[in-house]
Parts: structure tokens; C-alpha cells; sequence
């Protein structure tokens, strides 16, 4: 078990090179580089910035490198945790993306969570009673699920909620309890808002794992180990649950490697219309005013944030599977 | 034998329906047959012939949308006579039935365990449903279950997964699980069809030897006449959802009453009657010369890795295929028989070896070392019939297109010439020629095969390698798909590399056999030779283990009276 | 020998029925819409997506309007019904088919505009009037719609006007034009990536197809709103409409192509194991012969599926892009460019039929997944 963790953990680190690259790739590919950039939004303000300046700043962030040493300048100082420098909001990016980034992974981990919890005894009994009203009416939310954009339900959600209560639903926190230190009484209101972006990030989700669950279980429900189960007299709930529940779970979990990543750009979205402090809004922002080191350092940490989840759920599958493990 | 009056399962008058697209299949058709204590009974039939649906229907195991549509099923159970139709199929009565006192064994013991749950916990959940015990007694009682059935190692077994287990092992844990609570029915459908033949061998021996410990009802699915002869008491044959007749083993194998009977007796003792073998010529004109050859096959490398498992497929075999003669190529899963009828086309290049392939004009080829353009010009001489009769025609071909497809390709006829030639080609595999814009799926298993053939004698061959290509069928077809060959061969000199697990067929069809082991040829010589006088252990072993379907090779007492059944 | 499922015994009867009739002779595609034909919600999906596609290439001549024309006095101004009697002077009913205008009320103290259907405005509108220029189907131009005011000055407003006084269901139309042309193109281009990549990887397997499926698992793994952002990027500001449309179209696909790749793939690695082809193989066929004539017949129908199940995916992908503002811009009238109106909450509440394009996108996707997932399950008829 520990040799099939060492390996995965190590089978990371290519993806993870990768990741990098592309996110470097992302912060080179806006026109000129960034001291130009900075030098724009100056001149928007009316500020100038004089030649020598911007000559240190090139100097300061070796601008005029060579792509490889930049490269490696920045993925090297990401290593020591400088993850550069954001011009929009004068701090280092670093300061900015961790609160951000522990935000989104709670996020993500408590839909995932509500994800699983909705889907799979739906789905359950959508492939227990096929075609039953029951099986038509979830096959029938899984299909509005996943063609309704998240951003239309989170507005639409909005919207409701403006009409029937007078109150926009926005942000995760009342306003007391910005800038309040973790208590209690915070949990309880982080609790009272997360519901609705948990249930809109869901949705699409949960229909799709809804339909994953049904089809994964329809296909095993007529295994003859199913039915060698059953001649031996076991109750059916007892004996659905035990047998082909417990074998249709497995790629049901390795969904992860695909739900966590919509997961995530769902949340991009879903958080700048509810104006969530999680990544999403500071990582749209980033892009529009080209601030590239941080929206590299988000691109980065987004990208760890789904390898690292789909690395729990393979550890989790090779626990609750026996192929897995001993292969 | 006792005077055993009552049965004690008594099937009436049952139908089954599976209603499907708008239409109703009449799986079953008004079956009434009884079970005594301690018989053997025989279900035999062809596909589709209901025997299966007969025995699921009988612990209401039916599949969707399968429904017993009317008919009784009268158990003496130990709470008093109940009749299980009547049960609710997924109720706690029925429930205490299954497993209980009516046990069951499928055909497919590879995926008859769960995949995720260790053997000793499925035993043991097995054992605690209908005893009321401790779970260490569970254990134990598991372990001893495993014992009887001839597990090594029992305790270390109860914690192995069902995929460390062979095939023949999985079929050794389910038979210990359908016995763990002592049942007075064992219902065993087709349970050694998916095993090797010396593997049956061991199974049946098995099942036998504990149905006479445990005074056991054994109701035995098959389509094995082979099977039949060696175990049945009694015998009922089935087809088309309808119980044609039954009675006593001797009675139905030797005096079989019904014309249906004796049609599917005559197929299967046919094989057994083999047809004048060719003597061997006294200077034999070789036409391929295999030497040394060795071919590996490896698994389980990475993008950097190297391959973890490598499988000798084929170990250093020898062989000589002459002009005009019908080598059998006989083997169990897993000897390497199927890789060395392909490698002999090129298909997998071996490690080592020489395969020498003489043309018509003398010229020798190494088919190991020919480049495509060579390989293309001797798949005209070569040719090859696969074991899937479903699976080698293209479903979007028409019959006229796929037989034509070799005479496109290497002959430079004109359409006309090619529908001429499609048109006798298909009167010489007996088929009308109008069915050559037809598409494969018009066609049953037996007709397509007879197309492949048509298709693998397109160029005038000198040498087919069939490649298991009756066992995909009925027994009924399977001569005559062989018969067919063997025209042929008169005809047109084809000599064939024939590629066989199943004895029977080879001994009707083959002069010369070669039995392969472990991807080594143990013994070669005449099939007299081979099939009635073998030297070699695992030949002896093997042709021991084929049952015949001739009452005096049974090892097992024949039932002398049927008095003891009342009404039969 | 096969008795393995009880159905065996069922299936092997029907089979000798289908045999007796016309079936012998039907070739594939018939029996793919033989198959496809029972699946009742598939039908509704390629009925409701021909129709889209139609409205989409003739949204010019279905539009009252233009949608670049505004009248800011129309500012949101509600959905009109229309009305197809008038009372005349005599007090009789007769046909006049008309909508009725707005009264326009400023509140003094929020300044905020409010509109009453105003019973004296009366607009007549008709069937093939003359109206805005507009190109039909991009080939000649025309001034007749297909209905609308007479007087093209009036407003006309059937689904309500947005903050510019542009005609919603003008724009909503016109909208449809390039989302729906968006998924299609993209889809285009995905196809072309995703066969080569994933017939090369299917086909010869190996190495190849170990790195490909690395770099398909690889962009699987991403997160793609925040690639697609960071790529979008890339472009610069002041690039003209039809050029961003491009690239756009290019983001999309570079990313969209995996999905087709991997059916692609799947089907060759078990087509090319399968023993017809090994057959053709055998027969002498030539390589280029077995791939389009043994191997691509049964390929075709599943990449049909597989590119219809990836056009709604495209059109989700291009809202969600334009919602952002990351997408496409206006004047490019999509979707996700009208959607960008309901970011405002105080101008929903105020105008909910901004919700409208909304709606379409889900009808859109809807039908083609139904459509995608009935082509899905007829693929294979053989099966």
C-alpha cells in the first residue's frame, strides 16, 4: 500500500512539470511583457514611470532573459515560495493566492462531498427501478443539470432569492464576519452561505455522477456474481448494496479525476457572480489586467489542487478495492 | 436403490415468456419433469432451447423481463410442500429456500465471485444466513467446506480474492458455497462448460462424490452429450422452450423415442464414427517445415519500463504440415495453439525458430523473415477460417463483398467474373447464391461459418489453418460444417491445420494430431494412434478426460429400474 | 455452446425472426435509424436541433429587426402581446393584427423608468414587411421580414428590449447564429484534431499512442475555464470581430478535440483486434483499404455520436467564455455576449427576459445531448 502511494506521488511530478510549463506559457502569452503592461496601467492613472526605473524592474525579473531562465527563475523561486510579484495589487503573490486557494479547496471538497451524497443513492435507485417514474424523473434532472450553465443557475438563484426575500445571496460570509477571526458563531454563518454555491456548483455534477452511478451499477446488476449472490438467499437490499453497489462504486470514485476539474472552473465562474472570496474572482480579474504572475501562481495551485484530489481518490479506490491494490 | 416414491421437486406444467420489443418469446413452454433425492437428472439441449431459463426459473432467478407465466413448482421443503411459483421472488420465504435447500452453481466461474469481497467472507456470509452460529464457527465450518472441495491451503484461501483463483478453483469456491448449508438440491448449470476438459473431469468427479456423501438431488444443465452419458440417471431434452422427452440415461442414448433425439444423438455419435482417414503417403510432399520455433509474449512494461511478465507461448515446436493431409493442432486454453496456427501466417513474428513455406513451384519461403509483399502473395496459398463465425464476417459487408474482398485484392477480375465466381463458391459451401447481397446478420452461426469457408476458398488455397472452427457451434451443425471441409479437401487438395481443444472433433476430422502443452508439442502421430493409444501422461490424461457420449466408458452405476419413480 | 445469460435463449429466437423479413438486405445506416428511429426523446432532439439550425441560417429574414438597431427610449422596455382584432369606430371587431406602444413614466425620485402599455398607440404590423437591410443567408441583401411593424420606427419589442432599446428577440435570433455555429465549427476542427491523433494513437498503438494518451489524460486533467481564460488572453485587444470569432473557435477546440480522441481511439483498439479485420488482413487487402473500407464504416456512426455529443459541451464552453468577458465581444451578438446583460442583478430584476438567450442555451444543449445520446445508443446496430 505504501509502494502504490510512493509511486502515485512520484507519478505526479511529470504532471506537475507540465502544469508548470503551461501556466509559464499562459503568464508569456499576453503582447510584451509585463513592465510594458505596468507601464500602460501607469499612464492610464496619469503616473509615468522613467526609463531607469523600468530598467530595474526588467533587471529585477530578468525580462530580457533567455525563455528557459525565466523559466526556471520563476519556477525556482515558486519552489522557495516567492510566487513573484503582483503590480495590480503591490504585494507578492504569495500574500494574495493561499487564503484564496484554502477558500476554493474547501469549496471544492464540501461540493464534491455534497456531490456524492445526492448522487449515489439517486442514482442507486434510478438503476434499481429503471424506468420507473422515479428513474425517469432523475434521468430527466440529469439532463436539465448538465445543459443549464452554472452562471445562468447562480444568477437565476439570485434573482429569486432578490425577488421572494429582498436579499442578494452573495458572498460566504454576513458582513460581520469578514474580517472576524474562525469561531463558532463563523462556522455557522460560513454554513448559512455556502449552501448556495454548493448547490449551484452541484448540480451539473451531481446529474452527470447521478447517470455515471446509474449506468456504472445497470451494467453490474446483471453479473452473475450478482445472481450467484442471490441464489444464496441474501435479502435484496442487503444483497444490492453488498454486491454490486460495493463493485459499481469504484469507478464511481475515480470520477474524481474529471469531476474536480469542472469542479473548478465551475467555481471560477460561479464565485465571480456571487462574488465569493475564493480564487475565481481574483484569478478573472488577474487575467483581464494581465496581472501574470498571479494568475500563473492561480493557474499553478488550481492545477496541484486537482492533482493532488484525484491522487486521494486513487488511495481511496485502492483501499476499498482489493484489484487495485494487489495488482 | 431405495424406494424412493416422492419427489422432491416436482416441476408442472411451467412456462416462461420474455416479452421483448412488442413481441413475446416463448422461452419456456409448459415443462413438467420431477426431482427425486439423490439422482442425477440431465437437462440437454442446444442454445436456445430453454434449459437454462428452465433451471433460474425453478428459485425464480429469472432475469428481466423474463415471467413465469404459469405452472407449478412443488418443493418439499423442511417447514412442509410449498410451491415456489406462488412465493414472492424477492420474500423471505424463497429466501430461506435458496442457498438453503436449493443451491445453485453457474457456468461462468470467473465472474460467479465477487470481484471486491475475499472467498472466506462470501462463504462465510453464506453460512451465517441460514445457521444460527458464531462467526468463528462460520470460519472453521468455512475452511472445512474448503477442504472437502479440494482447496489447498483452505485457512490461506478464505482471505484470497476470487481473481488469484483459477478458473477451475473459482468453480471449486462456488460449489463449496452452494454446499455450505447442506442443500437437497444442487442445480448446476452448464458449471464446466467454461472449463478445460481435464478440469471438468476433476469438477464432475467432484459434484458426484458429494452429491453420494450428502443423498443430494443434482439437476445438471448441459448441452454435452458427453457430459449426459457419464453422470445422468436420468436424462430430459429440450428444445425450442419444449420438453421433447426423458427418461432413464440408457433409455434416451440408446432408445431415444423422439425424432428430435435421435437427430441430435446422430450429430453427436457421427463425430464419434470417424470417416476413412487418408493413409499416409509414402513420400509426403512437405509444404510447411516448422523448426525450433520459440515466440514470447510480455506484458505489464511502462512508457520506461520493462515488460514485468513474459509468457512462453510457444517453446520450441517441430512440426510438418504435407500436401493434401489434416493435421490437428489439440490443446488446452493457454497451450499456445491458437499462436502457432497464427504465427505460421506471420501474423505474431516469433523470437526464434524457422518456419519454411513451400510454394507451388518449389521455391522455398522463410515466412519468419518475408517482408509484406511476400507475406500478401502467399495469404492466397494460405488461408484461414477463425473460430467466430460472428466476429470474422464485417456486419457492414455484404456477402458478395466479403467473399469477393481476397479476389479484389490479389487477382485482377472483372465484376462480372468476381460475381461468377462469388455465385460457385457459394453453391460449393451449399449456400443459395441469391443471399450474396445479404448481410451477415441475415445468417445463423452454422451459415456464416459455411461463408468463411467460401471466403478462405476464394483463391484455391493449399493450406486453411482453422482455427477452432466448429466450437462456436451446436453440436448438431458441427458435422456438417466438417463434413463440408472435408469435401472440399476431395475436391480441391486443401490440405488444413486444424485447431482444436475439443477431442471429438478432431478424431473425425484430422489424420494426424499434435497435442501441445505449456506451448510444447508432447506427442504427434497418427489420431488412431493418439486418441486410443497415447504415451504420453498429459495424452493420457487429456483423452481420459473427454467425456464420451457412450454408456460403456461411464464409470458411474447405471439405474436399473424406473419402478422407483412411480409414473415414469 | 452459449447459454450463458438466459436472454441468450430469447435473443437467439428473436434473431431468427428478424432474419424472415426485410432485414437481410438493410445495410447499416438503415438499421442505425431503424434503431435510432424507437428512441422517442433522440426524435424530439434532431427535430429541435434542425430547427435551431434553420432558425440560426435564417435569423435575418425571422428577426423583425436588426439587432445593432437601438432606440434608447426603449430602454427595457417590457414584451409586448399581440393582438389580432381592433374594435373599429363602430364598435365591431375586425382583423388587425397590431401590438399597442409604451407611456413611458420617470419616477422623480429613483429616476428610474417605468412602462405602461399605452391602449391609444396602436402598431400594425404584418407579415413580410419592409424593414431593416439585412444579408440572407450571406448572399444578397433584403429589407423584408418575415413579420414586424409596418412602420419600422415603431417599437416592436415581442420579448422585450434590453438596456440599449435593442429588440431581445432580434438579438436572441441572431445570437443563435453564432452560438450554434460556434459548436459546429468547433466541433469541425476538434474532429479533425481528434481522428488524427486518436487514429494514429488506435491504429498503431505503442509509443505513440502512450505519449498521446499522456497529453489527452494531461488536458483532461485541467481545469479548462482557467485555461480557456489564460489562453484568451493571448488576444489582442484590438483584434477585429471575425478574427476573435477564429480564435475563439481555435481556443476551443485545442482543448475540445480529447473527447473525440479518446472514441476514436477506443474503437480502432477494438476494431483492429477484431477478427473481420484480421480477415481482410489475411485476404491481402492493403492497409489503406482495411482502414477506410473494413474499420472506418463502423467508425463513422460513433464519431457521429461522439461530434454531436461535443457540440453542446463547445456551446456551454463559448457562453461561459462570453459571459466572462473573455469571450466574444460585442457587436458579436452570441449567447454568452447577451447573457453578459444579466451579470447585472438591479437589471434582471428589472428586465427578467434578459434570461431568455438563457433559456436557449439550455434547449440548445438539451436537444443536442438527446440527439448525441440516441445516436450514441444506435452506433452499433450489430450489438
Amino acid at each position: 500500500m505504501l509502494g502504490f502511494i510512493i509511486k502515485r506521488v512520484l507519478g505526479m511530478i511529470p504532471s506537475l512539470a507540465a502544469i508548470s510549463v503551461l501556466a509559464f506559457i499562459v503568464i508569456q502569452l499576453p503582447p510584451g511583457d509585463f513592465v510594458t503592461t505596468l507601464v500602460a496601467q501607469a499612464a492610464e492613472a496619469g503616473d509615468t514611470i522613467d526609463d531607469a526605473k523600468m530598467a530595474v524592474l526588467r533587471q529585477r525579473y530578468g525580462v530580457g532573459d533567455p525563455i528557459l531562465v525565466q523559466y526556471f527563475r520563476w519556477i525556482g523561486g515558486i519552489l522557495q515560495g516567492d510566487f513573484g510579484y503582483s503590480f495590480e495589487w503591490n504585494q507578492p503573490v504569495s500574500q494574495l493566492v493561499w487564503e484564496r486557494m484554502g477558500m476554493t479547496s474547501l469549496m471544492s471538497f464540501i461540493t464534491l462531498m455534497f456531490i456524492w451524497a445526492i448522487a449515489l443513492p439517486i442514482g442507486i435507485y434510478s438503476a434499481v427501478n429503471k424506468y420507473s417514474f422515479g428513474d425517469y424523473a432523475a434521468t430527466l434532472f440529469g439532463f436539465i443539470g448538465m445543459a443549464t450553465p452554472n452562471f445562468l443557475l447562480a444568477i437565476v438563484l439570485m434573482y429569486i432569492s432578490t425577488i421572494w426575500f429582498g436579499n442578494s445571496v452573495g458572498g460566504l460570509f454576513s458582513p460581520e464576519y469578514v474580517k472576524a477571526d474562525w469561531s463558532l458563531a463563523k462556522i455557522w454563518d460560513f454554513a448559512k452561505h455556502i449552501w448556495i454555491p454548493v448547490l449551484v456548483l452541484g448540480t451539473a455534477g451531481t446529474a452527470a455522477l447521478i447517470r455515471v452511478m446509474r449506468a456504472n451499477l445497470l451494467d453490474e446488476l446483471n453479473k452473475p456474481y450478482v445472481e450467484a449472490a442471490r441464489a444464496k438467499g441474501l435479502p435484496e437490499v442487503k444483497l444490492i448494496l453488498a454486491y454490486p453497489v460495493r463493485v459499481a462504486i469504484n469507478p464511481f470514485i475515480s470520477t474524481v479525476g474529471w469531476v474536480l476539474p469542472t469542479l473548478i472552473s465551475g467555481e471560477l465562474i460561479v464565485s465571480t457572480v456571487l462574488n465569493l472570496p475564493t480564487a475565481g474572482p481574483l484569478l478573472l480579474q488577474a487575467l483581464k489586467s494581465q496581472d501574470m504572475f498571479l494568475a500563473g501562481a492561480f493557474l499553478l495551485m488550481i492545477g496541484a489542487l486537482v492533482l493532488i484530489g484525484t491522487l486521494l481518490s486513487d488511495i481511496l479506490l485502492a483501499i476499498i478495492d482489493p484489484r487495485i491494490r494487489l495488482s | 436403490m431405495n424406494n424412493r416414491k416422492k419427489p422432491i421437486l416436482q416441476v408442472k406444467n411451467l412456462s416462461v415468456d420474455f416479452p421483448i420489443h412488442k413481441q413475446t418469446i416463448k422461452a419456456v413452454q409448459d415443462v413438467s419433469f420431477d426431482l427425486y433425492a439423490g439422482e442425477t437428472l440431465c437437462v440437454v439441449g442446444e442454445s436456445g432451447s430453454g434449459k437454462s431459463v428452465t433451471a433460474r426459473a425453478i428459485l425464480q432467478l429469472i432475469v428481466n423481463p423474463g415471467k413465469i407465466m404459469q405452472g407449478e413448482l412443488l418443493f418439499e421443503s423442511l417447514e412442509g410442500a410449498v410451491d415456489i411459483a406462488q412465493l414472492d421472488k424477492k420474500g423471505k420465504q424463497i429466501r430461506k429456500i435458496r442457498g438453503n435447500e436449493i443451491a445453485m452453481i453457474f457456468q461462468e466461474p470467473m465472474t460467479s465471485l465477487s470481484p471486491v469481497h475475499t472467498i472466506g467472507h462470501q462463504l462465510v456470509e453464506a453460512i451465517l444466513l441460514h445457521n444460527d452460529i458464531s462467526k468463528a464457527e462460520a470460519k472453521s465450518q468455512a475452511a472445512e467446506l474448503l477442504r472437502r472441495v479440494k482447496i489447498p491451503n483452505p485457512e490461506q484461501a478464505l482471505n484470497s480474492y476470487s481473481f488469484e483463483f483459477s478458473g477451475g478453483m473459482r468453480q471449486r469456491a462456488m460449489i463449496a458455497m452452494a454446499l455450505s448449508c447442506k442443500p437437497k438440491v444442487l442445480i448446476a448449470d452448464e458449471p464446466t462448460t467454461a472449463l478445460d476438459v481435464t478440469t471438468q473431469a476433476e469438477i464432475l468427479d467432484l459434484i458426484a462424490e458429494l452429491q453420494k456423501d450428502e443423498e443430494m438431488a443434482v439437476l445438471f444443465i448441459t448441452h454435452d452429450m458427453g457430459v449426459v452419458a457419464q453422470i445422468a440417471d436420468r436424462v430430459m431434452v429440450m428444445y425450442r422452450g419444449q420438453k421433447i422427452e426423458d427418461g432413464l440415461v440408457q433409455q434416451v442414448l440408446e432408445q431415444p423415442k423422439e425424432a428430435y433425439t435421435k437427430a441430435l444423438l446422430n450429430s453427436v455419435l457421427k463425430l464419434e464414427t470417424p470417416p476413412m482417414h487418408a493413409k499416409p503417403d509414402a513420400k509426403p510432399k512437405t509444404i510447411i517445415d516448422v523448426k525450433d520455433l520459440k515466440l514470447q509474449f510480455s506484458s505489464g512494461g511502462g512508457l520506461f519500463k520493462k515488460p514485468t511478465l513474459v509468457v512462453k507461448a510457444i517453446d520450441g515446436v517441430n512440426l510438418t504440415i504435407n500436401e493434401g493431409e489434416r493435421l490437428g493442432i489439440v490443446g488446452e486454453s493457454g497451450s499456445g495453439k491458437t499462436t502457432l496456427g497464427r504465427s505460421l501466417l506471420g501474423i505474431y513474428p516469433p523470437n526464434e525458430g524457422v518456419i519454411n513455406y513451400t510454394r507451388k513451384t518449389g521455391e522455398i519461403i522463410q515466412i519468419e523473415k518475408a517482408n509484406k509483399a511476400t507475406l500478401k502473395s502467399i495469404y492466397g496459398e494460405m488461408r484461414m477460417i477463425f473460430q467466430d463465425p460472428h466476429s470474422s464476417l464485417n456486419p457492414r459487408m455484404t456477402i458478395f463483398e466479403t467473399i469477393a474482398e481476397p479476389l479484389r485484392a490479389n487477382t485482377d477480375m472483372s465484376m462480372a467474373q468476381m460475381r461468377d465466381r462469388v455465385q460457385f463458391l457459394l453453391e460449393k459451401v451449399g449456400m443459395p447464391s441469391e443471399v450474396a447481397n445479404r448481410y451477415p446478420h441475415a445468417f445463423s452461426g452454422g451459415q456464416r461459418q459455411r461463408i468463411c469457408i467460401a471466403r478462405a476458398i476464394a483463391l484455391n488455397p493449399r493450406v486453411i489453418i482453422a482455427d477452432e472452427p466448429t466450437s462456436a457451434l451446436d453440436v448438431s451443425l458441427r458435422h456438417q460444417v466438417l463434413d463440408l471441409m472435408l469435401n472440399l479437401q476431395k475436391e480441391f487438395g486443401i490440405a488444413y491445420i486444424f485447431i482444436s481443444h475439443d477431442i471429438s472433433v478432431v478424431r473425425y476430422f484430422c489424420d494426424r494430431v499434435a497435442v501441445m502443452e505449456k506451448g510444447k508439442i508432447v506427442e504427434i502421430g497418427d489420431v488412431a494412434q493418439i486418441c486410443d493409444a497415447p504415451q504420453h501422461p498429459y495424452t493420457q490424461k487429456l483423452i481420459s478426460s473427454v467425456p464420451r457420449p457412450d454408456l460403456k466408458y461411464r464409470k458411474k452405476p447405471l439405474l436399473q429400474t424406473t419402478m422407483a419413480y412411480g409414473d415414469v | 455452446m452459449s447459454d450463458s445469460v438466459d436472454l441468450d435463449d430469447g435473443s437467439e429466437l428473436l434473431d431468427q425472426q428478424l432474419t424472415s423479413d426485410r432485414m437481410v438486405v438493410t445495410s447499416q445506416w438503415s438499421l442505425i435509424w431503424y434503431k435510432f428511429r424507437r428512441h422517442k426523446l433522440a426524435m424530439i432532439g434532431l427535430t429541435v436541433t434542425l430547427l435551431i439550425y434553420l432558425i440560426a441560417a435564417t435569423a435575418g429574414f425571422l428577426s423583425p429587426s436588426v439587432p445593432s438597431k437601438f432606440q434608447p427610449k426603449f430602454t427595457y422596455a417590457p414584451p409586448q402581446t399581440i393582438h389580432f382584432f381592433k374594435q373599429n369606430e363602430m364598435g365591431e371587431s375586425e382583423y388587425f393584427p397590431h401590438v399597442l406602444g409604451y407611456k413611458t413614466t420617470v419616477n422623480p425620485e429613483s429616476f428610474k423608468r417605468s412602462y405602461v402599455i399605452d391602449e391609444t398607440q396602436v402598431v400594425p404590423i404584418g407579415m413580410f414587411v419592409k424593414g431593416e437591410k439585412y444579408n440572407f443567408l450571406g448572399m444578397f441583401a433584403s429589407e423584408t421580414h418575415l413579420f414586424g411593424p409596418i412602420d419600422k420606427k415603431h417599437p416592436f419589442y415581442l420579448i422585450g428590449a434590453d438596456r440599449l432599446g435593442r429588440d431581445l428577440l432580434t438579438r436572441t435570433l441572431y445570437g443563435a447564429r453564432v452560438s450554434m455555429s460556434i459548436g459546429l465549427v468547433g466541433v469541425a476542427l476538434s474532429l479533425v484534431i481528434g481522428v488524427i491523433l486518436g487514429g494514429v494513437s488506435g491504429f498503431y498503438g505503442g509509443i505513440m499512442d502512450r505519449v498521446i494518451q499522456r497529453v489527452i489524460e494531461f488536458i483532461r486533467s485541467i481545469p479548462t475555464i482557467p485555461l480557456w481564460l489564460g489562453l484568451a488572453t493571448a488576444m489582442p485587444q484590438d483584434w477585429p470581430a471575425i478574427w476573435v470569432y477564429f480564435f475563439i473557435l481555435i481556443i476551443l477546440s485545442l482543448i475540445g478535440w480529447t473527447e473525440i480522441a479518446r472514441v476514436v481511439r477506443g474503437r480502432f483498439l477494438s476494431l483492429r483486434t477484431e477478427d473481420f479485420v484480421m480477415a481482410a488482413r489475411l485476404d491481402g487487402v492493403s492497409e489503406m483499404r482495411i482502414i477506410l473500407r473494413h474499420m472506418m464504416p463502423s467508425l463513422f456512426s460513433h464519431i457521429i455520436a461522439a461530434v454531436t455529443l461535443a457540440i453542446p459541451n463547445m456551446i456551454l464552453a463559448e457562453s461561459a467564455l462570453s459571459f466572462l468577458g473573455l469571450g466574444l465581444q460585442p457587436p458579436i451578438v452570441s449567447w454568452g455576449v447577451l447573457l453578459q446583460d444579466t451579470q447585472n442583478l438591479r437589471a434582471i430584476t428589472q428586465a427578467p427576459w434578459l434570461f431568455v438567450p438563457g433559456i436557449c442555451v439550455v434547449v440548445a444543449v438539451l436537444a443536442l445531448n438527446f440527439l448525441g445520446d440516441g445516436l450514441r445508443d444506435a452506433a452499433d446496430p450489430y450489438s
